[in-house]
Formats: C-alpha cells, structure tokens, sequence
C-alpha cells in the first residue's frame, strides 16, 4: 500500500497545501488502490479518467492559489447520490442504465470545494438493508477478518461501500446516507467514523429517496476530524429541498479538540437491552469511563419509547418507500419489461426490477397506507414518533448535552449469516440507531475498541438538534482515548 | 394481525408488483410475521399525542410563484426506454 493512501484527509490536504505531492500523484495511487481491490466489491464503478482529470484542474487551480477546502482529495460517492454523466443506480436494477443529466447538491457542493470523484460505491438496493447483501451488484466484503479466520464478514449496510473503501485506504472519506443507521452501523463495523446529521443539514435533493423524512446524508471518514470537514462541504441551505434548513453551517472541524469539561452525558438505561453481549456492556463502560476522565459529567437518563422505534420506523419508512419507489415505472428511465398492456408493463416492470427486500418493503408500506388501516398503523406510528422525540426533548431539557449508547449490538456479522429465514433478525441491527432518524436528530459512530475477535467496535453519540458540534468535541475524546484504529493487513489486493 | 393470501393479492395488484400465485402463501406468512412483530406498538397509549408531521419544526419555505426550471424535453426523455418524436412510449392505453 502507498503511503498516500493511508494519510487521513487532513493530512492529506496538508500535504497538497505544502506542495509535499500534487493531487494527480494522491489521485494516481487510490485509483490504482481501487482497481486493486476489487475482492472487496466496494466500487460499482470506477471513474479513473474523471478522477485524473479532476485532480490537474484541482492542482492548476492549487497553482493559481484558489484552492478549495477539498481541494484535490479523491473520495468515493454512494451510488444514492445522482452524479451527471455517471450512471447512478441505487444498486437496483430497476434504474438499469440511468445516467443522471442533473448533479445532487451533496455532490456538487464537494465538487464546487475541490474534491475528486474517485467512482460509485456499492450499498444495499435503494438503502434497504444492514449487510450490502441487498445490492443488485452482490454484497460488499469487510476488510476486517476475525482473529485467524478468513471468512468473509459484511461491512453493514447501507453504506457499505462508503465504511469499506474508506477503511481499506480506497479513498479518503466517501458519502454516506441514514434512513435508520445506514451510515452509523457499517461505520462501527469497520473501524471508522459516520455522522448522520440533524434532519434537514443537508439538501436530500439528488439523492434518490427512500423514506423522505428519515433520509440524511452525511460522510463516513477515517478520524472524527476528517468528518467534521467533509459535513462542513456537504452542509448548507438548498432551495431545492423543502426540508433543507436555513441555518448557518458551523466550521465543524474547529470543535474537534476542544474541551468537554463539564458537558453532561446521558447514559439512557433502556439501551441495556436484553441478551446485549457482555463485550458491548464493556465498551460502553469503557466509554463513560473516559468520558468521565476528560471531566464529562455522567447521568443516568430515561427514554421510556426506545423500544418502539424500530417497529413504528417499520411502518414509516417502508410507507414513504412505497410512495416513492411509486415513480419506477418502466416508462421514463430504467428498466422496461414488455407487458400486454400498461398495467402489466408496471407489475412485471417491477416484479424484475425491484429485489426481494424491496419488494417486500414495498407490499409492507402498500398495506400499511392501504384504506381501512392507515389510522391503525400509519397515524400510530407518527404519534410514537411524537413520543420518541419528546422522550430526547426531555433529557436535553434537563441539561443534558449529549447522550452515549453503544453504535450496534454485535461486531460485523458473515456474509449470510443473518436474517435468511426471518427479516426481523435483520432488521434489529438498527436497534440503537433508528432512534436517532425518528426524533431527526444527528448521531456519530466512533470506533472505540475491538471484540473478543478482533473485530471493530463503535460507540454512538447523540446530540441535540443542530448541535453536531458537541458531538464532534466528544467523539474526538473517545477516538483519542481508544488510539489509533489499525488498519486490517491489506489481504484483497 | 395476520394476512392472507387475497390480501396479498390485493396489495400486490395496489403496488404494480406482479406476484404469481405460487408466492402468495409464503409471502403472506412473511408479512404477517413482520406485522406481529409491529403489533407490539398497540402496549403504547397514544391518546391525545399529535402525529409527528416533520422531523425538525420550521416555518414552510415560500418562494415566487415562477418557472424556475424546465424547457429541455431532450434531458427530460434522455433515460426513456422508448420515445418517438418527444414523447415517452407506453403501450396503448385506450382501444
């Protein structure tokens, strides 16, 4: 591996600003880490000639002195996010071939600040799933192994791409996107960092939606700092999404090593769940601990709905989803499969082109709007989702400034391994995150030990709305506190 | 509560997901397995809490009542199956 590749973001932008090496040499060595691990499945598609060409105008325009912030860092790109004149396919086949003809803001905001597209990265279909395993292009392989074995674990979903090309030193941070975990859970999985942010930081226009009011995009990076940078471009008021705030955007990056002493954290009781494995109580007390030493102020809190949000979040989402996965038609983009008359052409067009996941979170969403049970299911769901929220307003109100929980139940599960015979197995990775997406609150996973096996371990905290500063200020403790995450032994290249 | 197979029938046809028959039975016992699990939402007194209509309160935005985008049919049909003369093709529709 080239030393190139494994310098964090921030170092990696230092270098470039002192000249040390041009963003074509930075560029050259992760396009070739790229096209070199390709067991990993990580990127769906290399764009090594746009990459290229990205990085001499970044440094003819270093040369002139009018670099960007991102100016000359190569990233990787969710395939969620429309990227014009690169095919863009959520990893359905149902969007077949769709090159977009418009850029998401996400995107262009990174590329406005310099950064260099370094190609598409894989994810479970349209965000549905917590292993990658949904993806029409095939599961995502985790460059972390168990102690001694070799078998093949997931990087989580659905930002598996991002989490494992970012901890494989493919590229220097990658977007991500959080319907109910998917970009805390696969970063706790492979040692990095992800931060979803408060509802509404950054503009869902361009991102192919799933669930429109848990959807958030945010970055998976290497240190908590190269977060902290990465949001700051991702960030910012968006006239085209209605949901998009109009608030200013914080320079993130400057509370990352401030101080915590005397911030008050919340330790919610009922995230002790049952059968929780005996290492994540560990890691979580590991974490208070530090918390502690840095001079954070520990509380014992209450948020007596944590149970409920991950089966009213199986109400809301798959009903959003059905609404908007309406528009896969078979007509305007994507796949068409010939039917006898228009109906037909839709029921096949979708019976195809849609995955099994899909599929079934579609006909979930279908019944739970469907006449007669909108009132029992739907409307329920959103009056928990009014508790939910009320139950993190209360302790933020008492003066609590953020609260810690564990970031997943388990370390990195095999490919297979898990939800096979009972979807609901599956769907309890999220346990801990989902609430966050309920309440539009910003969450970030820190990785912050290993398991008995060697594998990555991560904590979560989370913040008050528009309050992603604090959490960059205590997540940088515990990344200190727990050191320097060593990277896996490079075995796919 | 549980879903039979008619039920799927009938929300397979409400999504335009061609299901074949063979599939309904075993499909209705997966959603009703995820259905049960959800059940457990009925313990929750919810009488008198608003439904959550937006995840961060704010005011709804306003703009000029303008075009502000549009005039380009070649971007618009650039990803259709098929098209003939600026338009989208569909089967027809009316004998």
């Amino acid at each position: 591996m080239s030393s190139l590749t494994s310098l964090t973001l921030k170092a990696a932008l230092d270098g470039l600003a002192a000249k040390s090496f041009s963003s074509e040499e930075l560029t050259q060595a992760h396009v070739e880490a790229v096209a070199a691990a390709k067991p990993l499945n990580a990127f769906i598609l290399e764009t090594p000639e746009k990459a290229l060409d990205m990085a001499r105008a970044a440094d003819a325009r270093r040369a002139k002195g009018e670099a960007g912030p991102l100016e000359g860092a190569p990233l990787g790109i969710k395939d969620l996010f429309c990227t014009e004149g690169v095919r863009s396919t959520a990893c359905s086949n149902i969007l077949g071939n769709f090159v977009p003809t418009y850029e998401s803001t996400v995107t262009s905001q990174l590329w406005r600040d310099g950064a260099v597209m370094l190609g598409k990265l894989n994810m479970d279909e349209f965000a549905m799933g917590s292993s990658n395993e949904t993806s029409a292009f095939g599961p995502v392989v985790n460059p972390w192994r168990r102690n001694g074995g070799n078998a093949q674990l997931t990087p989580g979903g659905s930002s598996g791409g991002s989490a494992s090309s970012v901890a494989a030193d493919l590229c220097l941070g990658a977007t991500a996107t959080d319907t109910g975990g998917s970009i805390r859970q696969p970063a706790a999985f492979t040692g990095t960092v992800g931060i979803k942010p408060t509802y509404g930081r950054c503009s869902r226009w361009g991102v192919v939606a799933f669930a429109s009011s848990l959807d958030q995009a945010g970055p998976i990076a290497k240190t908590v700092e190269d977060a902290a940078i990465l949001l700051k471009s991702m960030s910012g008021h968006d006239p085209k999404d209605s949901t998009s705030l109009d608030i200013e955007v914080p320079d993130f990056a400057s509370f990352v090593g401030k101080s915590v002493k005397g911030l008050r954290i919340g330790i919610p009781k009922e995230y002790r769940v049952d059968n929780m494995p005996v290492e994540i109580e560990k890691l979580w007390e590991q974490g208070i601990a530090w918390l502690k030493e840095a001079g954070c102020e520990i509380v014992e809190v209450s948020l007596p709905h944590t149970k409920y949000a991950l089966p009213a979040y199986y109400i809301v989402a798959p009903a959003e989803a059905s609404s908007n996965l309406a528009r896969y038609d078979g007509v305007r983009y994507g796949l068409r499969v010939p039917g006898k008359d228009i109906v037909d052409l839709y029921e096949k067009t979708r019976a195809q082109g849609f995955g099994k996941e899909v599929r079934r979170r579609i006909m979930i969403g279908t019944y739970v709007l469907s006449a007669g049970y909108y009132d029992a299911y739907y409307v329920r769901a959103q009056k928990i989702r009014t508790l939910i929220k009320k139950d993190f307003e209360d302790v933020y109100a008492a003066g609590v400034d953020a609260i810690l929980t564990p970031a997943t139940p388990s370390a990195a599960f095999g490919i297979g391994e898990k939800g096979g015979a009972d979807p609901v197995e599956m769907y309890l990775n999220d346990v801990f995150t989902v609430t966050v997406n309920m309440a539009g609150l910003p969450g970030i996973a820190v990785p912050a030990g290993f398991s008995s096996e060697g594998l990555p371990l991560g904590l979560q905290l989370i913040g008050r709305a528009f309050d992603e500063e604090t959490l960059f200020s205590v997540a940088e403790v515990i990344e200190q506190a727990a050191g320097r995450v060593d990277l896996p032994q490079a075995w796919w290249a | 509560m549980a879903i039979d197979a008619a039920t799927v029938r009938k929300v397979a046809r409400l999504a335009r997901i061609a299901q074949p028959e063979e599939k309904l039975e075993p499909l209705a016992k997966e959603l009703s397995g995820i259905l049960a699990w959800i059940e457990q939402l009925n313990e929750v007194d919810t009488d008198g809490v608003q439904p959550m209509t937006s995840a961060v309160h704010m005011p709804i935005p306003m703009r000029d009542d303008v075009v502000t985008d549009g005039g380009d049919p070649a971007k618009v049909l650039a990803n259709a199956p098929k098209t003939v003369g600026g338009f989208f093709v569909v089967p027809k529709v009316v004998e």
